[in-house]
């Protein structure tokens, strides 16, 4: 190829170049979109880590539907009340105050706790373990133990504890629900901060053989549903459940009564108890 | 050729979803309403149209007295490149909902190897300019003829009692096959 061609290229190709820009500048001034200043605005107050927790595919689509007034303020569960009150500066409303929702997990049959059924040596993750044989725990319903729901997590707030089981940083937990999907075992519930009490297992298999797989299993004795109101507790195949409509602030649950330890005030089981029992 | 055959041929025997296999991608990906169907398979006959023109034009008044025929396929990347980005200002403008309906699929039309190979049949069959206008508009046709059946045909699926794994994409593929097969009758008319 000799110069001239070369030369030949370089100004077809620059010059098309050129007069197809010169039409598109032209066209981006008439076809300009004006867009809300105010939503760069709510948008620089959003936590940005498009969790989705708001139920819209992310940030950006749930600070147009603030400025659209088609979703609430109080819709991103992630939000502290600081960025609340910042947003609702930017639309001249009045902040209402949210409820701190934070993840709890419903299982505490770590390595110490439960009985093994073998050796699980697939891919390590919960959904496969899930779905092969269920892990190598004997417990169909509890945690497995391999933290998907800590690698799911978008705030850093989950870690798995030396025993297996996921531990929710209550500070850094925002409530997006990331980890109530990545469960293959639906062990993990969004609670208000204030409630503490829980009947945590998730087991549903008959007192005989709820004892021979975990120590801290809900056996389905029903002596916490005897001793408190009618209708706070029931009984539902094998498994306590609180009614969390009845509990409010300061309801004493019998938590002394439960011989297995799975109906617990949240933070009253630490670790070192759990590794000596 | 009579421009009432390379019409008919582009449009329907040798449609391009259907009987070459281009531009796939939108054809599974914006064929679930026959509502946007019809949008996207307007946007892509208006950049085809236009490709077609442009193309003629550069490649005759510039590629070939110059002797760079070379530069056909960037120069064509380039003209279909600027023509999407137009559409795209164009319909963000003028509704926000198709825009955000057609999502993705909108900047992809660049990519969509039925406009390039368009304006490479076009030049390959050699084509006047009347002749490549009318083989424009006919594939353009012809894509939206194929979306808007598919679509047609999706949205009644919502409704059949799928079985459970052949439920959504794997009855697209079959559709999809199936439809082809029905344009495979068209073959050797022209």
């Amino acid at each position: 190829m000799d110069l001239a061609s070369i030369g030949i290229s370089m100004l077809s190709m620059g010059g098309m170049g050129a007069l197809f820009a010169a039409g598109l500048a032209v066209a981006n001034k008439k076809y300009y979109v004006e867009e809300d200043p105010r939503i760069a605005l709510v948008m620089d107050n959003l936590p940005g880590a498009n969790c989705g927790g708001c139920g819209l595919p992310g940030c950006g689509s749930f600070a147009e539907g603030v400025v659209h007034g088609e979703v609430a303020i109080s819709g991103c569960p992630v939000c502290n009340d600081d960025a609340r009150e910042a947003i609702a500066g930017v639309m001249g409303l009045e902040a209402t105050k949210g409820e701190k929702i934070i993840a709890r997990v419903m299982c505490q049959g770590g390595h110490y706790e439960s009985a093994h059924k073998g050796e699980y040596l697939g891919i390590e993750t919960c959904t496969a373990a899930h779905i092969t044989g269920g892990g190598d725990k004997l417990c169909l319903h509890g945690c497995l133990g391999y933290g998907e729901c800590v690698e799911s997590c978008p705030f850093d707030a989950m870690e798995m504890s030396e025993n297996g089981l996921p531990i929710i940083d209550e500070d850094k937990c925002t409530g997006c629900g990331n980890c109530v999907d990545a469960c293959p075992r639906n062990i993990i519930e969004l609670h208000p901060e204030a409630d503490t009490v829980f009947v945590a297992c998730r087991n549903t298999d008959t007192p005989k053989d709820s004892r021979k797989i975990c120590i801290k299993t809900c056996v389905g004795c029903g002596l916490c549903v005897r001793g408190v109101e009618e209708g706070l507790m029931t009984m539902e195949n094998n498994l306590a459940i609180i009614d969390y409509h009845l509990y409010g602030q300061g309801t004493e649950l019998p938590t002394a009564k439960c011989s297995t330890n799975a109906l617990i005030v949240l933070e009253a089981v630490p670790e070192e108890e759990a590794l000596s029992a | 050729m009579s421009y009432f055959l390379i019409f008919f041929s582009a449009a329907i025997v040798n449609n391009f979803v259907l009987a070459y296999f281009l531009g796939i991608c939108p054809f599974v990906g914006v064929s679930k309403r026959v509502s946007s169907a019809v949008s996207m398979g307007m946007a892509v006959t208006f950049v085809m149209l236009i490709t077609a023109v442009v193309t003629w034009l550069i490649y005759h008044l510039i590629l070939v007295p110059f002797d760079v025929v070379i530069l056909q396929y960037v120069s064509f990347i380039l003209v279909i490149a600027s023509l999407v980005q137009l559409v795209e200002m164009f319909i963000r403008k003028v509704s926000k909902p198709l825009y955000d309906t057609l999502g993705i699929f909108l900047p992809l039309i660049t990519t969509n190897c039925a406009i390039l190979g368009l304006a490479l049949f076009s030049v390959l069959r050699d084509y006047s300019f009347m002749e490549s206008v009318v083989f424009g508009l006919g594939a353009g046709a012809g894509f939206t003829l194929a979306l808007v059946i598919m679509a047609g045909i999706r949205e009644e699926l919502e409704l059949a009692p799928v079985p459970k794994y052949f439920q959504g994409a794997a009855i697209t593929m079959i559709v999809a096959g199936g439809l082809a097969l029905a344009f495979m009758g068209f073959a050797g008319m022209i």
